[in-house]
């Protein structure tokens, strides 16, 4: 059964697949690592956007990658307007752990159903030019389906990262995780900041879910599936850290190729959720982690 | 006095569940009443944990779907009966759910949260890869025939206690509602249920007055997960059939935790009200409407909740009757 052509294979797929989860779950690095907002519709929100992708592809043939950075925007307002509810009815209150929580979890489940009754269960894929594309080095594969979206992925990671750590903007996103309260004295408001940050973080859904649609047929409840990665990644990450979350992104990623090799798809799932588990047993402070973030 | 009146309206219920599968003849009623009490059942035993301690738990179904597993597991190994099976799935579930609570517990309440979802994708995909049990392709429960205890016959056509195995069952679950009902009142009313609270509202302060948090949270932890065994172990019997799909279904967590929130976190009631209306709604949803929209109303009805009525049903009804005043 062991080839090493299989192998080599396997790694560069897993590396290949690591980046496209690194676009998952950038955005939710941003809500949940920084700004404690437990985002557990992120990967129902990704949905949304492949879907759009997938309407304005099949209606008017556009580029997904293309369709997905147009309506980055609309979904960044969506955030702002989510985050609006939230700080609210939740934030204010001190009521985020149970009803906050809750809240993503209903809004998760409209998203699904909504979906589910316009677009049924069937999977439905987008179509590009070099969506069937494959170039061949010797032995290794590399399928453009998977490289596309690897590059947009790069891009959009290291590019939230230099944001974050360049700009004025990203810096007061990083002082909201640490202490919102000297922000407030540096006549900054922290809520402003973090219904911006927020948006952001829903922006990045519209690019993923285009890159979602392009690797793998999609239908309204894959999202469920990919909570346990985008979770795992970020919390494994170090919270908050852009540059951890692409590290966990990159391993996750080699990981569940190497086991989808191996030992078969069926066994794929619990990669995610299995590190997931032990990682919050073992480490939750994760590889880059901020110390001493693990209660309260 | 208070006391004396509730059990007597447990033991009234009780006796009413028997005689209902004696004089009602529609066995639809019996079908559906089922599925509410599942619902009810699965929301109190949510709500140990979530209401009293605020800790949100996302794998109600894993402990669910364990559950059933573990009764098919007994079913297959010993071809025990019903009871055992029961027994064997809360109890499995339970261990489960201590282990889950072990480890997480200790740390922020979202790790708890995030932690029983990974559970359940876990489980799921052990079950799937596991052949004993049927794979992914699922296990088919026979009924046995003509079974009884101590020489009284349970389900027969005549001279039995129940008519069909439906009937028995919806006694059963009733049963073990009025049995959940009283164990989540007991807990409100105990120095436990008091600890929860404490917890809920301030850990810290709880801990450095005495209050033992770590092993109040894995008590709370061990009794949802085994109520939700229990109400796991009977499922196969209900369907006849199990598979993965439908036993580690993420729509059983919704419900469990929505049924609560709607209905209000503070006592057993709210579980209670919550799974009676939304349960009833659903039933009435799927058979006039479609049931993948019956699960649009449940998302709905919790995110309006949630918020505009933190306190569910019971805050509603006290707020109305404060203005009657």
């Amino acid at each position: 059964m062991f080839s090493f052509e299989l192998l080599i294979n396997a790694i560069v797929i897993g590396i290949l697949l690591g980046g496209f989860y690194a676009a998952l779950s950038i955005g939710l690095s941003i809500s949940f690592g920084l700004l404690d907002i437990v985002n557990i519709a992120h990967p129902a929100f990704i949905i949304l956007g492949a879907f759009v992708c997938f309407i304005f592809n099949s209606h008017y043939g556009l580029d997904p990658i293309l369709v997905g950075i147009i309506f980055s925007p609309v979904f960044f307002l969506l955030g702002l307007l989510i985050y609006r509810i939230y700080y609210e009815r939740f934030e204010k209150t001190g009521a985020e752990a149970l009803r906050g929580l809750a809240f993503f979890f209903g809004l998760m489940f409209i998203i699904e159903v909504i979906l589910i009754m316009y677009f049924g269960v069937d999977y439905q894929m987008v179509q590009a030019g070099y969506i069937d594309y494959k170039a061949i080095f010797g032995v290794i594969d590399i399928p453009f389906r998977m490289f596309v979206p690897f590059v947009v992925a790069m891009i959009m990671t290291i590019g939230l990262q230099l944001f974050s750590s360049r700009t004025f903007f990203g810096r007061a996103m990083q002082a909201v995780a640490q202490d919102s309260i000297a922000l407030r004295l540096m006549g900054i408001d922290p809520v402003k900041i973090k219904r911006i940050a927020f948006g952001i973080s829903l922006a990045t859904c519209s690019i993923a879910g285009a890159l979602l649609v392009i690797v793998i047929p999609i239908e309204p409840s894959v999202g469920r599936l990919y909570i346990g990665q985008v979770f795992a990644i970020v919390v494994l990450g170090g919270l908050g850290s852009q540059s951890g979350t692409l590290i966990a992104a990159m391993l996750l990623g080699l990981v569940e190729s190497l086991v989808t090799t191996f030992f078969g798809p069926s066994w794929s799932p619990a990669v995610a959720f299995g590190a997931l588990i032990l990682v919050l047993a073992f480490k939750p402070t994760g590889i880059l982690g901020r110390v001493g973030d693990t209660r309260g | 006095m208070r006391n004396n009146r509730f059990y007597l309206a447990i033991g009234t219920l009780f006796v009413l569940s028997y005689l209902a599968t004696a004089f009602v003849d529609n066995q639809y009623y019996f079908f559906a009443g089922f599925a509410i009490l599942q619902l009810m059942v699965m929301a109190l035993a949510w709500n140990i944990l979530g209401g009293y301690a605020g800790y949100v738990n996302f794998g109600s179904a894993a402990f669910f779907g364990l559950g059933a597993y573990a009764a098919i597991v007994v079913l297959q190994l010993f071809d025990a009966n019903l009871i055992t099976q029961i027994v064997v799935g809360g109890c499995f579930s339970g261990l489960v759910g201590f282990g889950t609570g072990y480890l997480t517990l200790r740390l922020r309440g979202v790790y708890f949260a995030i932690a029983t979802l990974a559970l359940l994708i876990v489980s799921e995909t052990l079950i799937v890869n596991w052949d004993y049990v049927g794979g992914a392709a699922g296990a088919y429960v026979l009924p046995k025939r003509n079974p009884s205890i101590l020489g009284v016959l349970i389900v027969g056509k005549v001279g039995a206690l129940f008519g069909n195995y439906k009937e028995l069952l919806f006694f059963l679950m009733c049963t073990i509602a009025l049995a959940t009902v009283v164990i989540c009142r007991f807990v409100e009313n105990s120095k436990f249920g008091r600890g929860l609270a404490a917890l809920r509202d301030n850990e810290e302060a709880a801990e450095s007055m005495g209050v033992p948090t770590l092993k109040l949270k894995l008590i709370a932890t061990s009794l949802s997960a085994s109520i939700m065994g229990v109400t796991g172990g009977i499922f196969p019997y209900y369907m006849t059939f199990i598979d993965p799909i439908s036993a580690f279904n993420l729509d059983i967590s919704v419900n469990a935790l929505a049924m609560p929130l709607i209905g209000g976190t503070a006592s057993w009631l709210g579980p209670v009200l919550g799974a009676l209306v939304l349960g009833t709604l659903q039933q009435v949803v799927t058979v006039t409407i479609s049931s993948s929209v019956n699960l649009l109303v449940v998302g709905l009805f919790l995110v309006a909740f949630v918020i505009f009525a933190p306190g569910g049903f019971l805050g509603l009804i006290n707020k109305y009757w404060k203005r009657g005043e």
